[in-house]
């Protein structure tokens, strides 16, 4: 009787937060799944008798969309050249102000940390501007050590280095966040054990800090990595995807063919590939990380 | 000696950074109070020849950006509320409740959290859409009311919570709503505030999500509005600017008063549980 009333006044409490992720979030994914297989266009969306289930069209059509390379291509450039910048700039930061000789870490903290909370969209138009090839303070700057200008968001060769460093900017200081407390939670013991074996600096990093780092370097690598496949804003205000789709990413396409098309159908399935791309590279990320700790 | 040129290095390069994350920020509070055509010229200019207020006000009087500021912050006040109740409840129950499936279930939430929003962002505006919550505040609000990061979050702190405190209650004759009311609420207030300011920032920041299930630009929120004047206003460099500071200044301002609270939960969040 007494654990029976437990069970069901658990479940009471549960209740709100369950059925709203069940409508709101797990019926949504099971939807998509099945939207993809149809042709569900504006007609459908004025009358769903239009609706015609399909197959593997959509898949098929990606396979053939070179467009939908380029953003594979894009999407993965930004991941696999942003990721691990940003991880770097977040753990060099980090180790600064975890420094001894530092005073007023909380100051500089703060410097690091604003570009976090501000609003992606509202940065990236700043970014536009200093990005100006005649007028943006970027090249300004550039020009005082004798490099001439770039046309930043202008050049496709340009206008993804572009992205990255403005994504990189906004947000080294999370990551850097977590690695500071990753890095205190170190027992200092560790270190003055190494310093009486007369290990340098350099070895005690190497021999203690990285192993002791591995849990939050594997959970920084899976968010950040998620993160970056979502690469949608920074585009969408900047360029539009152009210069010659330099910048389009699988998020600008699935919404340029869901939102403003309204080919659904084919949209879930940009949105599933992105979806399976994701899991791929997270199992391959947690077997590569486990084996390295092994 | 070596101690002082290595602490001189130290604070130049730490200063150095600072310089490039806070710049960009200055520049755009700088340019949204230049006159009209001073951001672009040549050489570029870090302030303002004269200052002027006349993009803020062309903002608020032309272009209805009160409407927008007073959206942005209704639902990000509402998604907040609303979703911290909720995941409060969701939270303590696994933390403190023992029933069945409980840890099958939370793990099967946690992995789930790997799934893109993005995915479900298509059936959901179709169901939105035959609610008829497309283009109005609910649109925003009903796929924010749980996260389960945020239960997460709540569990993660719950679970350190003495149980005899809950056991005490129990002898006295406290209901279970009592002792959630009563115990539980206040004592894991420091998380609640945490989460509060998580959900309240990321909803004034979404873009995507607004930009899709608000089709009527009276419903915008401040990014939704600001990166449509884009399309239009690009060349005005510093009416976009004053836009930005309208956007981004807010946030700033409440990170700048619990800058402690918002930093812990983001450690918090990182420790594995």
């Amino acid at each position: 009787m007494k654990k029976s009333t437990t069970q069901t006044v658990a479940w009471m409490f549960l209740a709100p937060a369950l059925s709203a992720l069940l409508i709101f979030f797990f019926i949504p994914i099971i939807a998509a799944f099945a939207l993809s297989f149809t042709d569900f266009d504006i007609y459908s969306l004025g009358n769903i008798s239009y609706l015609r289930f399909v197959g593997f069209q959509n898949y098929v059509n990606l396979v053939h969309d070179p467009l939908f390379w380029k953003a594979l291509g894009n999407t993965l450039y930004f991941v696999i050249a942003g990721g691990p910048v940003s991880v770097l700039v977040s753990l060099g930061t980090a180790l600064l102000l975890q420094s001894r000789l530092v005073k007023y870490k909380g100051v500089f903290r703060f410097f690091f940390f604003a570009p976090v909370v501000t609003t992606l969209v509202a940065v990236a138009i700043v970014w536009r501007y200093l990005y100006h090839p005649r007028f943006g303070l970027i090249n300004f700057v550039l020009s005082w050590f004798g490099i001439s200008a770039v046309d930043w968001l202008g050049d496709p060769a340009w206008a993804m280095p572009a992205m990255i460093l403005l994504a990189v900017w906004k947000n080294f200081g999370y990551n850097m966040l977590i690695f500071i407390a990753g890095l205190q939670n170190i027992p200092e013991e560790l270190y003055e054990a190494a310093r009486i074996d007369g290990a340098g600096s350099f070895q005690q990093f190497r021999t203690i800090t990285i192993p002791m780092l591995a849990p939050t370097s594997l959970f920084i690598g899976l968010t950040t990595m998620i993160g970056y496949f979502q690469f949608f804003a920074e585009p969408y205000v900047m360029t539009q995807g152009g210069p010659q789709y330099a910048t389009i990413s699988i998020v600008l396409l699935m919404y340029q063919h869901g939102f403003r098309w309204w080919s659904m159908g084919y949209s879930a399935s940009v949105a599933f590939v992105l979806f399976a791309i994701i899991l791929l590279f997270s199992i391959v990320q947690l077997r590569m990380q486990k084996g390295a700790a092994e | 000696m070596k101690t002082t040129l290595k602490k001189i290095f130290l604070y130049v390069l730490l200063m150095l950074i600072s310089v490039i994350t806070f710049t960009p920020l200055l520049w755009m509070i700088s340019a949204s109070v230049m006159p009209s055509g001073d951001a672009n010229t040549f050489p570029p200019k870090f302030f303002p020849s004269t200052i002027t207020f006349e993009h803020y006000i062309t903002l608020f009087t032309r272009l209805n950006i009160g409407r927008y500021v007073f959206n942005s912050f209704l639902v990000s006040l509402g998604v907040t509320a609303l979703s911290t109740i909720i995941n409060s409840l969701a939270g303590y129950a696994f933390a403190k409740f023992r029933f069945r499936g409980r840890d099958k279930l939370f793990k099967f939430l946690i992995a789930s959290m790997i799934v893109p929003a993005q995915v479900t962002m298509l059936p959901l505006f179709l169901m939105l859409n035959k609610m008829g919550l497309v283009n109005t505040y609910w649109g925003i609000l009903v796929p924010g009311l749980a996260s389960i990061f945020g239960i997460f979050l709540i569990r993660q702190y719950a679970l350190s919570l003495p149980e005899s405190l809950i056991e005490a209650a129990k002898i006295d004759g406290a209901t279970e709503i009592e002792i959630y009311w009563r115990i539980i609420l206040p004592l894991t207030k420091p998380i609640l505030v945490t989460l509060g300011l998580f959900t309240f920032m990321g909803t004034w920041n979404d873009f995507l999500w607004p930009l899709i299930i608000m089709t009527d630009d009276a419903m915008y929120t401040l990014p939704v509005a600001v990166g449509n004047l884009m399309g239009e206003h690009a060349p005005d460099t510093e009416l976009m600017m004053a836009g930005s500071v309208l956007t981004v200044l807010p946030i700033l301002l409440v990170f700048l008063f619990v800058q402690k609270q918002y930093i812990k939960g983001i450690m918090a969040g990182s420790v594995k549980g």
